[in-house]
This record gives structure tokens, sequence and C-alpha cells, in this order.
């Protein structure tokens, strides 16, 4: 599948902005960070502004952007839909909750119950991204009970990970937010590692011979396409990425979402939190580099069945 | 509205495909195209038509393929358009309410007024059926010629898909597949039709007619091999003389 850079960076944002959402809010809760005006403001401005980015971008690959309001209408069928309506909806008690933290430094009683409701509808709402790629049975590295743990571990991951930079840039202890992250980014790369194993070795269950119905027949083979230059169709869904090119990215994104911004916390923790900013910092960074590695490997690794009526021999 | 119609239609208007008697002409693909590009939800534009990277939306692609038929290695060429799907997943994903399966005839259909162009339709088709039109901005796809089928400004005879009205060899076939006394349905009833890839569970409406064995036995009576021709057998000095000249001249 072709690799829309708008919807990479809708997913790896507002999975993020969620993400992050979902950890103030639980944490501000249960008292593991400090109700304080402008560190409220700094987190919430942060998760706001990457759910709206990403928001956003996901509707530049749009051929009409314009009508786009449109796409609230048909929730009764399409997670892409149910996708937009439960953006829309979660903004609601999340902005309430940023309102009792950011104005009247107050986060329990009824903000604490808005700050829950937010952190479901984060989680909601990643759930019903994953399940727009989960849904759709023509692509078998998709339609997949992994993708929406993945999707999910993946957005809260990264959004600790947001978390722990703010909480050091204001000069909190951060210890427990560290090992939260780690322990986060550990089971998103368990369950990714899990994911890569699945695709990689499960039978393709699709063949050329199925496609064409010419089922009597041992092997067909496409003797002459269609056309001569590639067309839409081609170049939607039969973009793929050469399998050594697939192993060397799959080890980058291994390295920079997971391995190393594990390792430079533990580093942080191991130095009494002597450097927890510029720690941090780098794991951010780092993280953002591995996960849109992750997401792009994730439609470049996905075979669209319709390639087999173009030759493909197995999907 | 996206959600499908609640009952089965009544009305199952599709094509039935004979790839037994198809001979890769793409004649129907040219037709659809021309047809196409003038009337509902045109243009059906081609970018960079003359340069060196043309390409643009068509609403039937035309696939060769070879095949083992009874044990013989044969040519199928292979039509592949929209199947109007009983039940299709293109319709149900789409966010808009664009995509739609019209209740009195089965057609699915793309509102270009309220299409997004989000592609996401084309993800859930297995069949590849439908096409972006980067230059309008929606997606495309068969309309079963909706725009000519009742269209009472035509004579009788062309209210038909333009495919199939262009067919030469009568490859194709239009008709109400949801009446078991029809044409179309008789014909897949005699002749095993069946739909692309049923395992999906969409119910394609349109049916292929599977090749039939060629019939390859030598017929009696026949010779092993052509005699020699005359020219080949030239004896003469005036056929000698006559090849020569052939020869001289052809070059």
């Amino acid at each position: 599948m072709h690799p829309a850079y708008s919807v990479i960076l809708f997913t790896t944002a507002s999975g993020a902005g969620y993400g992050l959402i979902f950890w103030l809010s639980l944490l501000g809760v249960g008292g593991f960070l400090p109700i304080e005006r402008w560190f409220g403001f700094t987190a919430f401005g942060l998760a706001f502004g990457l759910i709206t980015i990403g928001l956003l971008s996901s509707t530049f690959h749009l051929g009409h952007p314009e009508r786009a309001w449109r796409a609230f209408s048909q929730w009764r069928s399409s997670w892409l839909s149910r996708e937009g309506v439960a953006a829309v909806i979660a903004y609601v008690p999340s902005g309430l909750a940023a309102i009792g933290w950011v104005f009247y430094e107050d986060f329990s009683g009824i903000w604490s119950i808005m700050a829950v409701a937010g952190a479901v509808m984060a989680i909601v709402t990643i759930i019903c991204t994953a399940m727009i790629y989960a849904s759709l049975t023509t692509i078998r590295q998709w339609h997949n009970p992994l993708v929406v743990p993945v999707y999910a571990s993946l957005g809260l991951a990264s959004g600790a990970v947001l978390l722990t930079l703010l909480g050091s840039v204001f000069g909190y202890p951060v210890g427990t937010l560290e090992i939260i992250t780690i322990v986060a980014l550990t089971i998103a790369l368990a369950i990714k590692l899990a994911y890569w194993r699945r695709i990689e070795n499960e039978e393709k269950s699709w063949t050329i011979e199925q496609a064409t119905g010419l089922k009597a027949s041992t092997t067909v083979s496409q003797l002459d396409a269609p056309h001569t230059m590639d067309n839409f169709v081609l170049r939607e869904m039969g973009y793929k990425v050469a399998r050594k090119h697939g192993r060397k990215l799959k080890s980058y994104a291994v390295i920079l979402a997971f391995l190393a911004p594990m390792a430079l916390l533990a580093l942080d923790i191991a130095a009494n939190n002597q450097f927890s900013i510029f720690l941090s910092l780098l794991s951010v960074l780092s993280v953002t580099i591995g996960v849109v590695i992750e997401r792009w490997l994730f439609f470049a690794q996905a075979q669209h069945v319709v390639t087999l009526f173009y030759g493909a021999k197995q999907a | 509205m996206t959600s499908l119609p609640t009952q089965p239609t009544k009305k199952k208007l599709g094509l039935v495909i004979d790839l037994d008697i198809c001979v890769g002409c793409h004649a129907c693909a040219v037709s659809c195209k021309e047809w196409n590009t003038q009337g509902y939800s045109a243009p059906l534009s081609d970018e960079n038509p003359y340069g060196e990277d043309p390409h643009g939306a068509w609403l039937n692609r035309i696939h060769t393929y070879e095949a083992d038929i009874e044990g013989e290695r044969s040519t199928v060429h292979f039509p592949r358009s929209c199947l109007h799907c009983e039940q299709p997943a293109c319709v149900t994903v789409c966010p808009t309410g664009a995509s739609y399966k019209r209740e009195e005839d089965g057609i699915v259909l793309v509102n270009p007024d309220t299409c997004i162009g989000c592609k996401l339709c084309s993800w859930a088709c297995p069949y590849g059926a439908r096409e972006y039109d980067s230059s309008h901005g929606v997606m495309k796809k068969c309309t079963l010629c909706v725009d000519r089928i009742y269209n009472e400004n035509l004579e009788e005879v062309d209210r038909v898909p333009a495919c199939v009205r262009a067919c030469p060899t009568g490859a194709r076939a239009f008709g109400d597949l949801g009446d078991e006394n029809s044409e179309v349905s008789k014909l897949v009833a005699d002749r095993n039709g069946y739909g692309l890839f049923e395992e999906f569970g969409y119910k394609p409406v349109n049916q292929y007619l599977p090749p039939r064995p060629r019939r390859n036995s030598i017929v009696e009576g026949a010779p092993a091999a052509l005699e020699p021709t005359q020219a080949s057998k030239a004896q003469t000095k005036s056929e000698r003389l006559f090849q020569w000249a052939d020869r001289v001249l052809s070059r």
C-alpha cells in the first residue's frame, strides 16, 4: 500500500497527542502530577496541538478537503467516519478537564470525571483509527487482531515519552514517569514484534487462481497487463518495499522507537535524574523518527489482494 | 447513506462476461472510456496523456492470462470492472455517504458532488474496481451506464452499457441477474457462471462464464502436413526466372 505522508503524520501525531492526554488525565487524577497552571497549559496545549495538526493533515490527501465535514455523517457503517466523530467528541471532556487544571488548578470532583472521560475517549479514538485499517479484509497485514493493540500501545508509549520530557522541563521529579514510559515502550515493542512475526510467518491466504476464478488451473500467470503504464490501482495498492530495505527499516524502527528511548531513560534513572531534560529530549526525537518509520512500514509492507489480478502469485 | 438497502434488491442489474468468447480487443474498455468521459460523473480524465508517463481513470481493464484449461495451456482474456456486489464493502466504508447502492436496481454508484476523494473505498474493494480521478478529485467506478440503460432519447438497441454495445464478439451480456428467467441468468446456469472472489462474501452480481476446453483433435481426413506449394517446388526455367524476379523486386 502506498504510504501517504499526510496519513503517516496524522496517525503518529494524533496517536502521541491522545497518548499524552491519556497519561496526563489518569496520572493527574491519581495525584502523580502537580496540578500546576503552566504545566497543565503546556501539556494540554501540546496534546491538543498534536491532535489538531494530525486531524488537519489527514485532510491534505483528500481530493476535496473542503467537503471533509461530510465524513461525520456515516458513523453507522464506516470506521473512518466513527474516527472523525470520536475525535471531535474527545475534545469536549478533555477540554473541560484542561479548564479545571489550567484555570482553577483543580483536578478533583467534576474535573476528575471529565479527565477520566477524556482518557477513555482518547483510547476510543485511537481504536477507531486502527479499525479503519483492521477492518479491511482485502489486506492481510492489516486485517489482523494485533493492529489495534499496535496503534494503541504505540500511541500510549509515545505520549508517555512526551510527558516525561514536559515533566523534566518543569523540574518535577520524573523517576516514576520514566519507569511508566519504559514499561509502556516494552509492551508496545512486544506487541509490534508479535505483529511482525505474525505477518511474516502466516500463510498467504489468497492466490491468483482464486482471484480469477480459474481454479481448475494449477497455475495462472499474467500474459499481458491491461495497460502499459501504472494506473491508480497499481500506484495506490501495488506499492511495496524491497525486502532488504524492509528488514533494514524494521531494525531502525525497533532501535529508534523502542530500544534507544528505553536505554536513554534507564540511563537517566541510573544517573539519579541528573540529565533528565537532555535524555528525555533525545528520547522524544528518537521515538518520533522511529514511529514514523514504523508507520511508513505499516503501509509499505501491506499487500492488497488486487495485486493478484496484476500477476502476483499470492497475497 | 452508506448503510446498505435493508432487503436484498429485487432487481440485480449486472454483466455476464464470457471468458470463452472474449478475444481481448479492449473495445469494451475504449468504448466505456469514451462514453463515461461525457456522461455521469464526467470527466473521466487522463493525466499527461501524450507525455512520457500517461495515466488516467478507466472503469474497465482487460487483463490477459495464461491458464490450464483441461490440461491445455490457454490464453484467457479477462475484462475486470465493478461487479456491483450485493454486499459491497466499498459502500459501507465510505465516510460521507457518497458511495451508495441503489435499491431499485442494485447499481453501486458514487455521488461526485459529495465524494471527498479519501480513496478508502478503493482499499476496501478486492477487485480494484474503483479508480481515483485526480483532476476531478473524486473516485470513479463503473456506473453500468446508468445514463444509457434508462435513456429514452437513445434507440432501444443502445440502452445497454457501452461495453456490451461495443463488444464485437458478443462476449458481454447485460441483464437482471435477480430474475431467474432472464437471458443472463439462464446463461449463467447453463455455463456454470461464477462470481469473482466469492470467498470475501461481498456477493458480486456480475458473473463470469469459464473458458471451455479447446477443440484440439485433428479433423479426420485432414493431411498431417500441408503439401509443398507450387512456388517451393518450382521446376521450369520460367518459374525459376519468376522466382528470381520476385526475390529481386522484393528487396
